[in-house]
């Protein structure tokens, strides 16, 4: 660990930080300067302007939105979203629970698609161009195609109704255990390796094969090395960066691609929460999980630079 | 340029053919109205229904048929429109460079360092529900990525000699824009087209799922999936048709793109595999 190497992660970091900054600029104005009014919204379309003034005054709209900006952007920081238009308590408690169960889904669906991507990924560039390679090549390009409500509902009426091997909606509670809690979850858990395991083994096979067109692999086939021990010694190390930067950016994928899955699963997590309250138009809500949302998928893409610069030497000489 | 069409592309093209068919003609084929009650709620497959009936007790067959015409036509006015957004910036960008170029990547890089979904669920929690809103939110979301493609498809060509004699021929912004850097980027962009616009009716079909894109009672494939998702836990599938729909259709144009950017590349001289 050089000084050089150190400044550049450094780099990375704050321009993930500055990243997250905008990006809560962004949200609060895109709910602010739009032209939709939350007073009007709540109050609907037949709301006399003094019941709007009412409310405007009432939910603190009245004031500059800079202020009203900073205020949220400091609880924010310090895990106070404030407080819900629909059913007035603090969001931050509704929330926590939720996020828990959003992360706990993203996790154990990471813990099976990962590993079965890159042996996937493995597995086809060392037989590539056979039967088994075809068969996988058109199994996930199929799966990538498949919006997340057609795999879910067909493994819902496949494994839920009629074989009745897994719980059809995926309730989960404090008191369960561990064991009940992923049996709970199997099924959502199984679409999100569906929608993620695709794109990461084709990316990591791609990845494999780039380095199998180098010289330095061609010399280890005229040293008549075996096809297996070129790929593991010889060609995946130098694949490691590729397929790190797949990984983080396909987790990124799962925490966004829960929201359409505890949707279909009534899952409660996160993403149900903020699709509920969408169409409520409650905008506190809104913002905070957006924020949320945004932050994770920034941080895990900050995570993916950091760590292609570490698996990767040449990536800290940048040209 | 058919003759050498792969098996796999002709299959592609096949169907996106069909769910066009389907979607211009669709009061002509669709055997009952768009919201016409036909029957008793959610009838198994008959011959008088060949799909059998939703959960209000229309003939889904209809309703899928009328869907492919919604769901079609937004999503491709959309995509139309993000291509329109996002190949005048990409290629502004790409020929002005310098401090323009800079200002224009930044705030596409900031726009897309949110999810599409989350940025779409935010947008639309305060936007009041407007057809013509949901096509210009769907719109920019897709330009940040018609950006991207379209600038570094434009930088590649703007530094040929071809351009640089159009520029000292004294031709202005427009001329390079739309007679030099247009017609030799169009064969990669329209590769991306197909796919945008497979993004587009995927990204559609998941807001109508969650009820925030077309609104009843008009049919669309997302908007059906969520109207009959209900009868999945009772055994009835009526749900998986229009997801169905939805697959295939992304299916075949995926088909249709990766044979053209195949295609693009070996013109190139690059390699097929891989």
């Amino acid at each position: 660990m050089g000084g050089p190497l150190l400044t550049m992660i450094v780099q990375r970091i704050a321009l993930g930080v500055l990243l997250l900054f905008a990006v809560s600029l962004l949200i609060f104005a895109g709910t602010e300067i739009l032209p939709g009014d939350v007073a009007q919204a709540i109050l609907g379309q037949t709301a006399t302007p003094e019941a709007i003034a009412n409310i405007r005054e009432q939910l603190g709209l009245d004031r500059p939105a800079p202020m009203r900006y900073l205020e949220w952007l400091g609880g924010a920081v310090q895990g106070d979203f404030g407080v819900s238009y629909s059913n007035r308590q603090e969001i931050a408690t509704q929330i926590a629970g939720r996020l828990g169960n959003t992360l706990f889904l993203a996790a154990a669906a990471a813990a099976i698609a990962v590993p079965l991507a890159i042996i996937l990924g493995i597995l086809s560039v060392r037989y590539r161009n056979t039967f088994f390679d075809r068969i996988i090549s058109i199994v996930t390009l199929t799966t990538i195609s498949l919006p997340e409500f057609f795999s879910g509902y067909i493994l819902m009426f496949v494994f839920a109704v009629s074989l009745q091997w897994f719980p059809s909606s995926a309730t989960v509670y404090d008191s369960m255990t561990l064991l009940e809690r992923l049996w709970a979850i199997a099924l959502p858990v199984m679409t999100l390796v569906l929608v993620v395991v695709g794109h990461m083994m084709r990316m990591t096979r791609a990845a494999i094969l780039n380095v199998l067109s180098s010289p330095y692999v061609e010399t280890a086939e005229l040293k008549g090395l075996s096809q297996s021990r070129i790929i593991w010694r010889h060609a995946l190390p130098n694949a490691v960066a590729p397929i790190i930067n797949v990984v983080a950016l396909n987790l990124a994928y799962l925490v966004v691609g829960v929201v359409v899955i505890e949707v279909i699963f009534v899952y409660p997590g996160m993403g149900q929460y903020m699709v509920d309250h969408v169409s409520k138009r409650d905008v506190p809500v809104v913002q905070a999980c957006g924020l949320i949302f945004a932050s994770v998928y920034i941080i895990l893409n900050t995570i993916a630079d950091v760590a292609s610069v570490l698996a990767n030497p040449r990536l800290r000489h940048p040209r | 340029m058919f003759k050498t069409m792969p098996v796999s592309a002709m299959i592609g093209l096949f169907g996106v053919c069909f769910y066009v068919f389907l979607a211009v003609f669709a009061p002509l084929i669709a055997p009952y109205g768009e919201t016409e009650v036909v029957g008793g709620v959610w009838l198994t497959p008959t011959a008088q229904f060949w799909l059998g009936t939703d959960n209000l007790g229309r003939d889904l067959l209809s309703r899928l048929i009328y869907g492919a015409r919604t769901t079609l036509f937004i999503a491709a006015v959309s995509t139309v429109v993000a291509f329109i957004i996002g190949i005048l910036l990409g290629f502004l960008a790409a020929v002005m460079r310098g401090w323009v170029d800079q200002v224009l990547s930044r705030l596409n890089d900031l726009l897309m360092s949110i999810p599409t979904l989350i940025f779409a669920l935010v947008v639309l929690s305060v936007l009041p529900s407007e057809l013509y809103i949901l096509i210009l939110v769907m719109a920019v979301l897709e330009a940040t990525r018609v950006y991207r493609v379209s600038r570094a498809v434009a930088a590649d060509i703007a530094v040929m000699d071809y351009v640089e004699a159009a520029k000292l021929r004294g031709e202005g912004w427009g001329w390079i824009i739309s007679r030099e850097i247009l017609p030799n980027a169009a064969s990669p962009l329209l590769a991306e087209f197909g796919l945008r616009f497979a993004f587009a009716v995927l990204f559609l079909s998941a807001l109508s799922f969650l009820g925030l894109g077309i609104q009843p009672p008009a049919a669309d494939w997302g908007g059906m999936v969520k109207d009959n998702k209900d009868g999945i836990v009772f055994g009835i599938g009526a749900a998986l048709f229009p997801g169905a729909a939805i697959a295939t259709l992304a299916i075949s144009v995926n088909l249709v793109v990766d044979w053209l950017l195949n295609r693009t590349s070996s013109l190139k001289g690059g390699r097929g595999d891989g």
